[in-house]
């Protein structure tokens, strides 16, 4: 005799704890506002009701980085910047993502000079990078949706 | 005769020894002044009732690497009530160049000495606060001078993609 047929139907599900927890942190992202350029622009779409980035958990770009898990790297990152963000990394509480947003800040993009950091990956450790210039929408849920998956398979171990 | 046109005469009356050249290019005017009286020149220009020039509308520097002398800073002045414009240049020879400030004449010259002075190294004398306006604080070196390395990284591509990755600064956490 099952514990169901004792009970009644309670709509148990079983799973693990890991489970649980990353399909709770995939589904309430708390995207930092972030915009640095033009990729900011398609930022603000994928946000806006033609795309609707909020059917994914993400309603509201916050502006602290106390309040949000996932930075979204939207545009090209000058070298006078790079100490900003890594402080504005750093004030963010576990877990935390980064995401670069299009060429610039993935890897430096048609800005191959001295003034703008080749990449950001060269601050902050990145988890996605999508390409673009600038990445449409799609893109930019696509590669929301790449983060999702890699979170939901993520291990107890690497928790933070 | 033109506003532009008294203003030269007026200048190479004042100063004769000061104004070095007077060229005109495609209807625009450039005078060409020792950076000795510059704020001489700047000073009459502006004060002057007949004159009148109130308005510092552009100051930029130039870098005529290798030629000597090596740098230019050109000042745009505009009067307002007459709608009328010129250019004064003033070369500096030598690799740290000076000229002096024209904040006391124009405040607005502040932040444009200050971008100069970032982007070219010319140092501005008697400027109130000559710091860098746009690159970090601790930059080395002046990026718009010619003979300034443009820090650019090589290209990744699939026969070098490791050869390149290896030498990337990631950022460790």
């Amino acid at each position: 005799m099952g514990l169901e047929q004792k009970l009644g139907n309670l709509g148990v599900v079983t799973m693990t704890l890991e489970q649980a927890v990353n399909w709770g942190r995939t589904n309430a992202m708390w995207p930092m506002l972030f915009g640095l350029a033009c990729c900011a622009m398609e930022m603000i779409s994928t946000q806006a009701p033609a795309y609707d980035v909020s059917r994914f958990g993400m309603e509201l770009m916050r502006a602290s980085p106390r309040q949000s898990d996932l930075m979204i790297v939207a545009g090209r990152v000058s070298r006078k910047m790079a100490p900003v963000l890594r402080r504005l990394y750093d004030q963010m509480p576990d877990p935390k993502w980064v995401l670069a947003m299009g060429d610039c800040a993935s890897c430096g993009g048609i800005f191959n000079n001295y003034a703008i950091v080749q990449g950001v990956d060269e601050v902050v450790p990145v988890d996605v990078y999508v390409a673009g210039c600038p990445p449409r929408p799609e893109a930019l849920i696509h590669g929301v949706m790449t983060l999702h998956a890699k979170v939901r398979k993520e291990k107890i171990s690497q928790w933070k | 005769m033109t506003h532009i046109a008294k203003t030269v005469a007026a200048l190479r009356k004042k100063f004769p020894d000061a104004v070095q050249e007077v060229i005109e290019f495609r209807g625009e005017t450039t005078v060409v002044v020792d950076a000795a009286s510059l704020v001489a020149v700047c000073l009459f220009l502006r004060d002057d009732a007949d004159l009148n020039y109130n308005y510092l509308a552009d100051l930029a520097g130039i870098d005529y690497y290798p030629d000597e002398p090596r740098f230019a800073v050109s000042y745009i002045v505009y009067a307002m009530t007459v709608n009328a414009r010129f250019r004064l240049k003033v070369f500096i020879s030598g690799d740290e160049p000076e000229v002096p400030t024209v904040t006391g004449v124009w405040p607005t010259a502040n932040w444009y000495e200050r971008e100069v002075y970032d982007m070219f190294g010319i140092t501005f004398t008697g400027h109130p606060d000559l710091r860098r306006l746009l690159m970090p604080a601790d930059w080395v070196g002046h990026p718009h001078r010619k003979d300034y390395p443009l820090g650019y990284e090589e290209v990744q591509f699939s026969f070098n993609w490791r050869e390149v990755d290896a030498r990337k600064p990631y950022a460790k956490e």
